[in-house]
């Protein structure tokens, strides 16, 4: 008989086979099915070999740093945080990318955007994000080329495009997004009235195709909310952050500005609402930070939408709002226990 | 009005977790009495404050209740043998220290007679003075029996101006596994409520609520009848949502007032005592029937025992003895705990004893309770921050005190954690918080002692500094004086021809001369080293240059123009050490002068009133001499008279001129003599004052009971040195007592 000697307390939660933070990824993996279902309904199989590709790469560049750093690779491998990743960026690249320039990207958002900064839990950056900017700015051309919705691509044509890198092929599905086409025909001197009514943007609420694969992963943030992985906090202010302002444009001018409907079932809305601003590691910690990281992130995407030259600016914004989370942990902290209300003073 | 008439209103606190609850175990089964065991080991340490003070001797026969060693100090508590037998040794056993240290122990060899010493009972405690019953709680030896274990005697002393409205009894046992409070109350309600009516009657509290938890119902049920039958009027059940922390002082009180403990602060602050159900007991047992506290309800349980049971043990049973009596598998046990699994401790070895803290034991059994288990990173998913009662942020005090930022966790507020546990429960990650968290307010406290020790030495280098430098300066100025003297010794020799009267002054106009024609040939030199100084310092320097050039353009000369930078730079440092020296000599001469001049201008005037007595003395003879060749022949009387009359008033007003200006002089060295003893003392004096206003701050700022009693006992020492000080101060220095 050896006693065991621990430092209290002497239970947990999730018992003595606590499955740690690989339980919080899996519930979040599988959050983003319905997206992904969506995904391949409007996209075809294009999406499930970028998940492939991604995962796979993930796994190897993890396991190959790992190894170098000396860490427990099957103990790190099992928290499917490089799983998680590598899916995200996944979703959020369009369902023609080249298999070499996918691997790229996923191999910087390991290497150097998350075990640079000493592995998970210690990034300051959306590992994901920073792969996904980095493709941007690399490859603009690839990065934004998308299918039209419903476009009849087969599996090997979508295999073709991807692995034997067939570029010929690409022409015959290449468009643009709905966000991209809106800035297009502002552009050309169009007011909103006068394109709504036009294939790209007579859908249900908003954009076809778009606004389903937008409810998909409000669905699946959801089911995040509901199985408590994610507080409300960062994804309400997001979404309340893109509403405010498309609400007030909007009123102001009708024919500039994009309805506020279409802002939230637009682009990465929901899947960077739900997904990806709440990365815990890289987000604001207490629940007053979380609301002004959430809000920021959203009037910054707007603001970048709008005027800026992307067609879509979750990851900047995300990125930019990384930045400022430590800032935002300091000022937020909340009241301690015994302290009384203004700024953290003894009574 | 009765408790079922007026429902108490209950506030909520932050967070909190719900971990199974593991009562039903022990919960049902009422309490057992243990037998004696062969062996009683009791640590003079078992409560917050400093140890007790043995007063038997090995080899003492003891009875049971007799007091075996005596408080030590204000915040300490006595110890009574709990049974009758001899002291078989006083040595270190292994004690409950959440490190396996071993401990100071009085050991008791039962005689297994178990006969009681002569008890005084007060049934009577209305009728008693409420510092009597203060006194007695504390000679009883009560603290605490909650798990802190801090002398109750100390928490009911309250400050004249202190008004307490609110008595609380925690009978919220919020820990899972643990049931002794739950037993105790269904089985001495009746009890309870008259030690809380003692208590009552010494706080005189305007209402007093009783928080328990609402997995209780059979305490509850118990509570209500014997508060019905109580005589009480202000008493008030408070029942609880079963959640942890409620248990804890500061959140009860959050729970059952809205109001909060302010930081640093104590819940006396606020008008409200909490007390432990057991200690009210307790109290009961040492008034009502004069019993001290030797024995207390212990729960035994964990699923390594087959049959778990709440206990009436003796302290100083040893673990191990109830363990065997609760049918242990020593095959199956992992885990030994003192105390619940959210804030126990895990206990090293089985021989350890049963003290006045101990309400329970759990033997968890392989499985039951956590495996060391590997520590995953934390990816801040903020779980800890929703349950901190105290309102947290516990995943930046994680990753602050990982990186030993001790600052940082200052700012996040890491001495307001409470150690509960919650956080740890809910991790995900399998990081052990509070572990992290102890360390860091361990290094804390380190670094305030190592702050304080360095703070003293320096003090005391600087004061020892300081009268070095002050002798130094006196011999110096003693030196010169001496020097001074016999200067204007000689020069009034020499100018003795001139008349007396004005010798001085001349004397004083040429030394001043003097030192005025030292000083300007000082200063012309000093300029002219400085020039010197700067004018070869640019030689050598434009030299260096031009060897550089002269390198860089490959010129022949280079040997040449080394050797002559090394010369230049020879001939500089030299002019620059001239010149240093030169100014040194100056500053060290000028700081002199300015302490001499107050000193050689007494001894001046000492000088020349003596001289000036002199003469007139020698006046007076010279006038004598002639009034007495006068009396013998003829001459003008009464002239000479006069004169002889004013010679000697003259002489005498300076003689006594003379011998004031000399006990002027004595009188200012004496308190130099003195002065460095003087100084010392008030130097210390000063120092200890800021130490007592640092040991107060402090105090103020900690919370934790067990600093706040070291400080306590750190403060009346350094309050008794100080009043040394300033009676030896008092005594030196008549005139001037600061106290």
């Amino acid at each position: 008989m050896a006693l065991i000697i621990e430092s209290s307390p002497h239970i947990n939660k999730a018992g003595n086979n606590n499955a740690g933070t690989g339980a919080f990824m899996r519930e979040v993996i599988l959050a983003t099915l319905p997206g992904v279902l969506c995904l391949y309904y409007f996209f075809g199989f294009g999406v499930f070999f970028n998940i492939l590709i991604a995962v796979s790469a993930a796994i190897f560049f993890e396991a190959v740093v790992l190894k170098l750093r000396k860490k427990n690779i099957r103990l790190y491998l099992s928290d499917l945080s490089a799983v998680v990743s590598a899916l995200l960026l996944a979703l959020a690249i369009p369902p023609l990318m080249p298999w070499w320039m996918t691997v790229t990207g996923v191999a910087f958002a390991i290497i150097f955007a998350k075990h640079l900064y000493g592995g998970l839990g210690s990034n300051p950056f959306n590992p994901a994000m920073v792969g996904y900017v980095l493709l941007l700015i690399s490859y603009p051309l690839q990065m934004t080329t998308w299918l039209p919705a419903n476009s009849d691509i087969s599996i090997t044509e979508s295999f073709k495009i991807i692995f034997l890198l067939e570029n010929q092929l690409i022409d015959g599905f290449s468009g643009a997004t709905p966000l991209d086409e809106f800035k297009n025909q502002l552009s050309q001197g169009f007011s909103q009235s006068e394109f709504i009514r036009t294939e790209t943007f007579n859908g249900f609420f908003a954009a076809p195709a778009w606004e389903w694969i937008n409810i998909a992963f409000l669905l699946g943030g959801i089911y995040l909310l509901f199985r408590k992985i994610i507080n409300w906090h960062i994804p309400f202010a997001f979404v309340a952050g893109i509403l405010l302002p498309a609400a007030i444009f909007f009123l102001f001018d009708p024919d500039r500005y994009a309805t506020p409907l279409f802002h939230l079932l637009s682009g990465g809305t929901m899947l960077g609402a739900f997904f990806i601003a709440t990365d815990p590691v890289t987000a604001a910690s207490s629940n007053k930070g979380r609301l002004i990281y959430g809000f920021g992130i959203g009037v910054l995407i707007y603001i970048i939408r709008t005027w800026g030259g992307y067609p879509d600016a979750v990851a900047f914004a995300v990125l930019l709002f990384n930045l400022t989370a430590p800032t935002i942990d300091y000022y937020t902290q909340p009241r301690v226990y015994g302290y009384s209300k203004d700024r953290q003073q003894k009574p | 009005m009765k408790a079922t008439s007026a429902p108490v209103k209950i506030y909520a606190f932050h967070g909190g977790v719900h971990p199974p609850e593991n009562k039903n175990q022990t919960s049902h089964k009422g309490i057992k009495t243990a037998e004696i065991p062969k062996e009683l080991i009791l640590p003079l340490q078992q409560h917050i404050g400093a140890a007790a003070k043995i007063i038997v001797n090995v080899g003492d026969s003891v009875l049971k209740g007799q007091k075996i060693a005596e408080a030590n100090g204000f915040v300490s508590a006595p110890l009574h043998a709990p049974t009758s037998g001899t002291i078989a040794a006083i040595e270190e056993r292994p004690v409950q220290h959440p490190s396996g240290f071993k401990g100071k122990a009085i050991v008791i060899k039962s005689d297994g007679k178990d006969a009681w010493v002569n008890l005084t009972a007060h049934p009577d405690f209305k009728n008693i003075d409420k510092a009597v019953l203060l006194n007695l709680i504390r000679e009883a030896g009560i603290s605490g029996m909650g798990g802190a274990g801090f002398p109750s005697a100390v928490k009911l002393s309250i400050r004249q101006e202190q008004k307490i409205h609110t008595l609380i009894i925690n009978s919220v046992e919020c820990e899972p596994y643990i049931t002794a409070d739950d037993v105790l109350i269904r089985e001495h309600a009746k009890e309870i409520l008259i030690g809380v009516e003692i208590l009552n009657h010494i706080l005189q509290a305007e209402k007093i609520l009783i928080g328990i938890e609402d997995n209780k119902p059979e305490a509850i049920a118990a509570y209500k009848v014997a508060i019905d039958n109580s005589s009480l009027d202000n008493v008030f059940l408070a029942v609880l949502p079963t959640k942890y922390p409620s248990g804890g002082e500061k959140q009860l009180i959050q729970l059952l007032t809205g109001k909060e403990v302010p930081a640093g602060g104590l819940p006396v602050d606020l008008g409200i005592i909490c007390q432990n159900t057991g200690t009210a007991l307790a109290i009961h047992d040492a008034i009502i029937k004069g019993e001290p506290l030797i024995s207390r309800i212990t729960t035994v349980t964990g699923s390594a025992l087959s049959a778990p049971q709440n206990y009436r043990c003796l302290i100083g049973t040893p673990f191990r003895f109830l363990l065997d009596a609760s049918g242990v598998n020593w095959q199956k046990l992992s885990h030994l705990v003192m105390g619940g699994p959210m804030m126990g401790f895990a206990v090293h070895k089985p021989q350890v004893p049963v003290v006045k803290t101990s309400n329970c034991i759990l033997a968890g059994a392989v499985g039951e309770l956590l495996d060391p288990e590997l520590e995953q990173p934390c990816i801040r998913c903020g779980s800890c921050a929703d349950v901190c009662p105290a309102n947290l942020l516990p995943q930046q005090l994680y990753w602050y005190s990982k990186a030993k930022e001790l600052e940082k966790t200052q700012h996040y507020h890491i001495s307001d954690c409470i150690e509960c546990g919650a956080c740890s429960y809910v991790c995900p990650s399998n990081i052990p918080l509070v572990q992290y968290f102890r360390f860091a307010k361990g290094e804390i406290r380190n670094k305030n002692i190592e702050l304080k020790k360095s703070e003293l030495s320096r003090e005391r280098f600087e004061a020892r500094k300081a009268r070095l430098e002050r002798e130094e300066a006196e011999k110096e100025a003693k030196r010169l004086a001496k020097l001074e003297a016999r200067k204007q010794k000689n020069t009034s020799e020499l100018g003795s021809h001139s008349s007396n009267s004005s010798s001085n002054n001349i004397n004083s106009d040429s030394d001043k001369n003097i030192v005025q024609n030292n000083n300007e040939q000082q200063e012309a030199e000093l300029t002219l080293a400085k020039t010197k100084a700067a004018s070869s310092s640019k030689q050598w320097k434009e030299a260096e240059k031009a060897l550089a050039a002269a390198q860089k353009s490959g010129d022949e000369n280079c040997a040449q123009l080394v050797e002559q930078v090394k010369e230049l730079e020879q001939v500089a440092q030299r002019a620059q050490q001239h010149f240093k020296k030169l100014l040194d000599a100056k500053k060290s001469a000028q700081s002199a002068s300015a302490l001499t001049q107050q000193t050689s201008e007494l001894e001046q005037q000492i000088e020349s009133v003596r001289e000036q007595s002199a003469q007139a003395s020698n006046e007076l003879k010279n006038i004598k001499k002639a009034l007495l060749s006068a009396k013998s022949g003829q001459g003008d009387f009464s002239e000479l008279e006069q004169k002889s009359e004013q010679a000697k008033n003259k002489s005498d007003t300076l003689k006594t001129q003379l011998r004031d200006l000399l006990a002027r002089q004595k009188q200012e060295q004496t308190p130099q003599d003195n002065s460095a003893v003087l100084n010392r003392l008030k130097i210390e004096q000063a120092t200890l004052k800021t130490q007592i206003k640092k040991l107060q701050k402090a105090q103020q700022e900690n919370n934790d009971a067990d600093t706040k009693a070291e400080l306590e006992i750190l403060l009346s020492e350094a309050n008794n040195k100080l009043s040394i000080c300033n009676e030896a101060l008092a005594i030196l220095n008549p005139v001037s007592t600061e106290i």
